[in-house]
């Protein structure tokens, strides 16, 4: 039994004899494959489905002028339809600035305070919680940008609606502080400590060592963390479409409401005939959305690697 | 005796030292002196105690949060537990060489001046050109100018040699004018020509600094110090001058030690 492995110059192991172990590591190597490439086809599967589902509108119907720089969009008039999506990325993208304000500075001190200052329990602790806010359903957090949130801005800016740009950004902030915050902190736990060692051997202080060693030597990793964050601020839906007001305007204030890319997918789409332009303009935005984000992700995906490789 | 002349013979005095990590007593009773302006290394076998005095001496090792002390070190007299004691300002005294070359992930020109930067009185800002001949100065001592002159701004930790790193962290401690140099076997880490330099370079800042230099290397111990200090488990076993050391040993663990029956 022992020595059949050994002499094996492939490792390809056991290969001539085909015992019960030999066609159990088989099927279970088949298994893992399988696993690991089903992502792949999943990811193809979805992208060929939303690009069928929009590509005959995109590219019969579509006015490429009109979808990126209308704001209006009227899909069900009857006389005359528009899809002009200005509106609505001008509404995404300002919640998203709005969440990332919120969310970054949060998020970067929670992640230096649980790297580099908190102790033990208070650590473990903090970690265990802030992942919890992670698990909160996004239908719960638009509940509360609905009937929390809502009064509270009408009340203390004193304007007419409370569902509106800031609304949304402060929900999707701490949606997103979570996973900003522990990208952030495993930025700064792959700073070696030695790097610490050597900048408090020459006197300074742990703040110090903080703004001046590790924060430029996690910077990569923190802009990454910034960039999911941005991608899950940008794809999130159902929060945003109940505290958001989904009104169709270019906000001039934090006080607008407004109306999201992935809102108006959710609120339309099981309206909409199937095959209609109005469905299918609404799958062109899902192209579009799903290019944003891709963008997105593998942007940070670099930006680790950068770090590995230095 | 010398208190007007503000220079004590002696650089470090520990009395009856006794040091715990949580449970585990690492140090006994350790009384050394260590005289000013020449190299005391200590050798002894590992888990000795030798790498705990030294990093004793600046206090780096209470970053482990379960370190317990009893009894003194004074530094130039200064007992450094005392309550009043600033750590930044113990740490400008007493700079630090690790046994792995640590520079920080910034550029050659940053980590030299960084200690400088940081103990600088706050608000006061030093003109460009005084940086620059800070810099060049330190470079110059550990005699790694012309090697890095043009690359000064490049990061530290991509492009150096190791011994060209343990120099520089020599380089980075010297701006700030320490007394008292610790050094935590600077050379384990290199091949035998990046030892012999920086061996060199200790020699050379001999007089000026001084250097207490932990070492694993025997040999190492007999070249470069004028005085050594023999530890086995958790105590000081000896302390003389090195030469006496190595070729009449008063007590039969050093001999046993030097000879290489243990260790």
């Amino acid at each position: 039994m022992n020595t059949r492995s050994d002499l094996s110059p492939t490792g390809n192991a056991a290969g001539d004899i085909r015992n019960q172990d030999w066609y159990v590591d088989k099927f279970f190597q088949s298994a893992m494959f399988v696993c690991g490439i089903s992502a792949i086809v999943f990811v193809i599967g979805i992208f060929i489905f939303v690009f069928k589902e929009g590509a005959g509108f995109i590219i019969q119907q579509m006015d490429w002028a009109e979808f990126f720089l209308s704001p209006k969009w009227r899909p069900t008039s009857a006389t005359q339809a528009t899809y002009g999506t200005l509106a609505m990325v001008a509404g995404t993208a300002a919640v998203t600035v709005i969440s990332m304000a919120i969310a970054l500075p949060f998020s970067f001190g929670a992640a230096i305070y649980i790297a580099e200052f908190a102790q033990g329990r208070t650590r473990e602790w903090l970690k265990v919680i802030i992942e919890m806010l992670a698990a909160i359903p996004s239908v719960v957090w638009g509940f509360i940008g609905l009937m929390i949130m809502n009064p509270l801005i009408i009340e203390s800016f004193d304007v007419p609606i409370g569902l509106n740009v800031l609304n949304a950004g402060i929900i999707l902030g701490l949606m997103a502080a979570p996973i900003i915050t522990s990208i952030a902190e495993d930025a700064f736990k792959a700073v070696p400590d030695t790097y610490r060692e050597a900048a408090e051997a020459l006197g300074a202080t742990k703040w110090q060592v903080v703004y001046k060693v590790i924060l430029p030597a996690a910077k990569n990793g923190l802009l990454s963390a910034a960039l999911l964050g941005v991608g899950r601020a940008f794809g999130e839906t159902m929060a945003v479409l109940m505290a958001s007001g989904h009104a169709l305007t270019i906000p001039g204030s934090v006080f607008d409401s407004i109306r999201a890319l992935t809102a108006t997918i959710a609120a339309e789409l099981g309206e909409t005939p199937v095959g209609s332009d109005h469905y299918q303009a609404l799958f062109a935005i899902g192209i579009f959305l799903f290019t944003i984000t891709f963008i997105i992700n593998m942007t940070a995906d670099f930006i680790v690697r950068g770090i590995k490789n230095q | 005796m010398n208190i007007q002349e503000n220079q004590p013979d002696i650089a470090i005095r520990t009395v009856s030292l006794n040091l715990w990590y949580g449970q585990f007593q690492a140090l006994f009773d350790v009384n050394l002196e260590i005289k000013q302006g020449i190299i005391t290394s200590m050798i002894g076998p590992s888990g000795c105690g030798k790498s705990t005095v030294l990093r004793s001496v600046d206090r780096i090792n209470e970053r482990l949060g379960y370190v317990r002390i009893t009894g003194a070190i004074n530094v130039l007299d200064k007992n450094i537990y005392d309550v009043d004691v600033d750590l930044a300002q113990l740490r400008k005294q007493v700079g630090m060489v690790f046994q792995r070359p640590n520079p920080l992930p910034i550029s050659i020109y940053d980590n030299v001046i960084f200690g400088h930067r940081i103990h600088r009185p706050p608000g006061s800002k030093l003109h460009r050109d005084e940086e620059d001949g800070i810099v060049e100065a330190a470079l110059r001592r550990v005699l790694l100018w012309d090697k890095v002159k043009d690359k000064l701004q490049r990061k530290a930790t991509l492009d150096l040699s190791l011994e060209e790193r343990q120099k520089l962290c020599i380089a980075r401690l010297l701006p700030v004018k320490p007394a008292v140099l610790l050094m935590d076997e600077p050379c384990s880490a290199l091949d035998p020509k990046g030892t012999a330099a920086v061996e060199d370079l200790i020699w050379e800042l001999r007089g000026e600094y001084s250097i207490l230099l932990v070492t694993h290397n025997m040999a190492q111990a007999r070249r470069t110090s004028d005085e050594c200090v023999f530890m086995l488990m958790g105590r000081v076993m000896e302390h003389s001058k090195t030469d006496d050391m190595f070729v009449t040993p008063t007590r039969r663990e050093t001999a046993d030690y030097i000879e290489g029956r243990y260790g």
